[in-house]
């Protein structure tokens, strides 16, 4: 005489339901730590503006500088 | 009396060579030191962005003092120049290298803005993009 095979299990694995919390917790950790936090700087912000400066200023000057060139053709 | 013609004597050999070597050369060579001429054209010596002279190869002792001093000069103009057009001597003297690069002649050495020496080919150099 066979007992019929339960087809869920007789009582709930505790286990599994504690794994699942910690899992949920697992996902959520990575979140909070991706946090970016912003933090206003030490130093004051500068912008490098250097780059555009100098452009301005070689069209500006190229044309004082062809005529050095000229006028000074023998160290050009 | 001795010295006057050793001197009329020179500048009669020395202007028809130098009026020889002028005409294939391009304007304002003529006016050149003949040593920094030579160098300028056999590629020994190129215009770099920064508007000085650099080497592309060793010098000799002779070569590099002449160059130095040309370089030397370049600066003391750059500055006087820069002074009166309210620039720092390096804007003044980059805006030159833009400028001397351009007017490279065929055959003649450049730098690249990546720091390369480059033979000036019959198109454009390659140059700072700032320049004009």
């Amino acid at each position: 005489m066979t007992r019929p095979r339960p087809t869920f299990p007789a009582r709930p694995v505790p286990s599994l339901i504690r794994s699942g919390r910690a899992l949920a917790a697992l996902a959520l950790t990575p979140v909070l730590g991706g946090c970016i936090t912003v933090k206003a700087p030490d130093k004051p912000i500068v912008i490098e503006l250097n780059v555009t400066i100098k452009q301005e200023v070689i069209y500006r000057l190229a044309g004082d500088a062809a005529q050095t060139i000229d006028k000074n053709a023998e160290i050009f | 009396m001795l010295l006057r013609d050793n001197r009329l004597l020179r500048s009669l050999f020395v202007a028809p060579a130098l009026l020889a070597l002028a005409a294939p050369l391009p304007a304002g060579a003529q006016v050149r030191d003949p040593l920094y001429a030579a160098a300028r054209a056999s590629g020994q010596v190129g215009e770099q962005p920064n508007g000085y002279l650099g080497f592309v190869t060793a010098p000799s002792p002779d070569l590099r003092k002449a160059i130095e001093d040309i370089n030397i000069k370049r600066r003391a103009v750059y500055a006087d120049k820069a002074g009166t057009a309210g620039a720092t001597v390096e804007e003044y003297a980059l805006t030159s290298g833009c400028l001397l690069i351009a007017h490279t002649a065929p055959g003649e050495k450049y730098k690249a803005p990546d720091g390369t020496w480059q033979t000036r080919g019959a198109g454009a150099p390659l140059r700072d993009p700032r320049c004009p």
